[in-house]
């Protein structure tokens, strides 16, 4: 299989964008909690994306991607609704256990907040009271709300600045839900790392079962190369084939953030080689247009 | 003509030599290392061949090539002849005779290895690969469709050898990769200076011809099961060759320390990914100065050349037991020595240290002793008291085998074995019907060849499954009448002899 075709694609702000992809297979066969690998050409990187949704009556897949390095700035740039993907290949790691949880919070931050939706859908569909929490930075960056509301009892929208929802972290949303259900089973958590350990310290005093989900760097994804492998209750673990859902209680967060840094410094040469790329592109074509 | 018969003191006594790239020229290139035979050099080879009447190389090769056949029609200047007689049992030349351990196979039994060196049949064999590849023969048999499906998983030389089989028995083969080029091990593990990429794009080109479908970016298991392929998806029969999978960590303290990978990681990114063309690749490799390898077999010596060949300053291998232990082929080892490895023999890590930035900084070595035997028949390695030291590097590679892939065990009903590999029985059928499995999958990490010899002993036990007459089997068009059978069975495919014809 190659070449996924993009049917359509939706801007949330300046550096988040949805994709839904053509795969009916993989829509067919994606289930919360699984996550893709995305090479967008022949020359590109294997990068790990969550499922944030999937249709199978129409035979796609949804991914939520944040701008933030080379290979996500470049498909920001590049992919839109008629253009493929080079490589796509999932659905991988072990689906989210959704099960005889009766009251669950669903949070979700920063490129979390998508990959979460599926989750709330899929405890809506068992059964579930679910209480959605959701972060953002400010009103305008909010998507999502009505798709959210339809699968939540109670949603809660968490803004830095307070211009939506209740003013602070997805923390205080958090503390809020559990201040007024005393019977909560479950928190499922996805987001930065940093605040997924937020998450996990805020519900440890109350014993509350907390799931997170990780996405450290990996190649294949399928459990060859070890390089996503995680500190969980001190045993190593591979995201990819392990995960990536692990309690959250027992991640050993400081060592994954210092594993997120291991490529820092090339993925700044890469970003700045292909920012000046982009630069000369838009200088040549602005000669061109003087000539 | 009747050609006069070659003895041991007949034959040139001595091998023709091998050309290879100077080591001091090569670390700087990831061009192949040996350069392969010419003409002349695969003569002289030929004729130290003893054509055999019993051939033990052939007994000793895990596909049964006829070894002395193709050497004959060499040494006779009928090239294509030769590579029909190779291709018939193994239709991957090129690549076997470059990563085959054939010291331990054909040339390990071959007689003339007696007294003097043995026939050097994997050069001839790679040599005859390589002409087929520049002059673009191909053995394309008459297929006969049978209107049978059968999905291999994993493209690497199990499911390769496996499909090449089935195919020439007239299935429909369907090969599913999970990476998003096929070749498995041949493609993301042994690097290009051993088996260049172009050599594996032959090869399976030469598969595409014999009807077989690559597709990749499918990871059986997840994005259907192999259930599925049965039930749903049409397939009589499913090959797993999904290869060993997960790589080995020792569990000492520092393992999650950035600098430290394994040697699939390592390789993965340079061969699969080409970091070593980063940035115009997108993939980085991020390479330490001094990089320390841990363990001292085939895949270690490829991850320490690798990581000469990308820049490293300096490149140790680190390893338990001692230098007559080393599991690598001889002329790899040989190979990494003249390009300037370090090798730290009877050295084990007890703890990777940290620069105080999560990076590595050292790591924390205990000298060995060799003891007694243990259950590998090898001196057991024992640590020296008080013997720990510091060795300086800031890459630390592991290279100590792999645990099984777990995938397929998570989705399926597969019986496993209590180590996580596939269990099979001699015929390598699993615990499911109709479902064969082989390669490393199911033995752990071992050689090509060996998942190669697998996936053709699969490729016959799933032709007897599917009832398909084996082309080596005689079929009688007209039937033999009322005598011939024993309740409706022709006796004439009982015991059917081998002919040969002209």
């Amino acid at each position: 299989m190659s070449g996924f075709p993009i049917v359509a694609r939706e801007d949330f702000s300046d550096t988040t964008f949805l994709l839904e992809v053509h795969h009916p297979v993989l829509a067919k066969a994606a289930k919360p909690g699984q996550f893709v690998i995305v090479m967008t050409h022949a020359k590109g990187e294997r990068i790990p994306l969550t499922i944030a949704d999937f249709d199978r009556s129409k035979g796609t897949i949804t991914l939520v991607i944040q701008a933030v390095g080379k290979t996500t700035r470049e498909m920001q740039a590049n992919c839109a609704a008629g253009t493929e993907l080079f490589g796509l290949v999932g659905p991988m790691g072990e689906p989210s256990h959704i099960g005889e949880a009766r009251k669950v919070v669903c949070v979700g931050g920063g490129l979390g907040v998508a990959p979460i939706y599926p989750q709330a859908r899929g405890f809506k569909e068992s059964g579930a009271y679910v209480i959605g929490v959701v972060g953002f930075r400010s009103r305008d960056l909010v998507f999502w709300e009505d798709k959210f509301r339809a699968v939540c009892d109670e949603f809660i929208i968490c803004t830095d600045d307070g211009s939506a929802g209740i003013k602070g972290l997805v923390t205080e949303g958090i503390k809020q839900a559990i201040e007024t259900h005393p019977d909560i089973d479950e928190v499922v958590a996805i987001g930065p790392p940093i605040m997924m350990k937020a998450c996990a310290e805020t519900t440890r005093p109350h014993g509350i079962r907390t799931v997170v989900s990780l996405n450290p760097v990996m190649v294949d994804g399928t459990g060859m190369c070890g390089g996503c492998r995680v500190k969980v209750g001190g045993r190593m673990q591979f995201a990819c084939v392990d995960g990536p859902d692990f309690d959250g209680h027992e991640v050993d967060f400081d060592d994954l953030m210092n594993r997120l840094r291991r490529f820092a410094e090339d993925e700044q040469i890469a970003l700045q080689r292909w920012s000046d790329s982009c630069r000369q592109k838009i200088s040549v074509a602005g000669a061109d247009g003087e000539a | 003509m009747a050609k006069k018969k070659r003895t041991i003191r007949s034959i040139p006594q001595e091998r023709a030599p091998m050309p290879v790239q100077e080591p001091q020229q090569r670390i700087k290139n990831f061009d192949e290392v040996a350069l392969g035979f010419t003409l002349e050099d695969a003569l002289v080879e030929c004729a130290r061949c003893l054509d055999c009447p019993e051939p033990a190389c052939v007994a000793g090769c895990p596909v049964e090539i006829d070894i002395p056949g193709f050497i004959m029609k060499v040494a006779d200047k009928d090239y294509r002849g030769a590579y029909d007689i190779l291709s018939e049992a193994n239709l991957l030349p090129a690549i076997c005779g470059r990563v085959c351990p054939q010291e331990d196979q054909c040339e390990g039994v071959c007689p003339v290895g007696d007294t003097l060196e043995p026939v050097a049949i994997g050069r001839i064999e790679r040599w005859v690969g390589d002409q087929a590849i520049e002059n673009n023969w191909s053995r394309r048999p008459h297929i006969e469709s049978k209107g049978i499906k059968v999905g291999i998983v994993g493209s690497g030389p199990a499911g390769m050898a496996c499909a090449a089989d089935l195919a020439k028995a007239g299935c429909s083969v369907t090969v599913y990769e999970a990476l998003h080029e096929p070749g498995g091990v041949l493609r993301y593990g042994i690097p290009e200076f051993r088996l260049p990429n172009e050599t594996v794009d032959a090869e399976i080109a030469n598969l595409v011809n014999l009807g077989v479908e690559f597709e990749c970016n499918t990871l059986v298991g997840r994005l259907f099961t192999i259930e599925q392929m049965l039930d749903e998806m049409g397939y009589s029969a499913v090959f797993i060759g999904s290869g060993a999978g997960a790589p080995k960590f020792m569990g000492i303290p520092g393992e999650t320390l950035n600098g430290v990978l394994s040697a699939n990681e390592l390789l993965t990114r340079c061969n699969l990914m080409q970091a070593g063309k980063f940035p115009q690749y997108d993939t980085p490799l991020h390479l330490g100065r001094r990089i320390a390898v841990i363990g001292a077999g085939n895949t270690a010596m490829d991850a320490m050349r690798v990581s000469l060949r990308m820049g490293a300053d300096k490149v140790f291998c680190v390893y338990r037991r001692s230098e007559a232990e080393c599991p690598a082929r001889l002329e790899e080892l040989h190979h990494a020595q003249e390009e300037g490895i370090e090798f730290h023999w009877l050295t084990a890590p007890i703890e990777i240290l940290d620069d105080g930035d999560g990076n590595v900084r050292a790591m924390r070595c205990v000298r060995m002793e060799l003891g007694e035997p243990d259950e590998s028949g090898r001196r057991r390695p024992i640590p020296i008291e008080g013997s720990e030291y510091e060795f300086e590097t800031d890459m630390v590679v592991y290279a100590i085998g792999t645990n099984p892939n777990p995938i397929l065990g998570q989705t399926s009903r597969l019986k496993l074995n209590k180590w996580g590999y596939i269990e099979t029985d001699e015929n390598l059928a699993t615990s499911m019907a109709g479902v064969y499995a082989g390669g490393d999958i199911v033995t752990g990490a071992a050689t090509v060849i060996l998942a190669m010899g697998a996936g053709r002993r699969a490729a016959r036990s799933i032709k007897n499954y599917l009832a398909i007459r084996d082309s080596e089997t005689i079929y009688h068009p007209q039937p033999v009448g009322a005598e011939g059978q024993l309740f409706g069975i022709d006796l004439a495919e009982r015991n059917f002899a081998r002919l040969r014809l002209g």
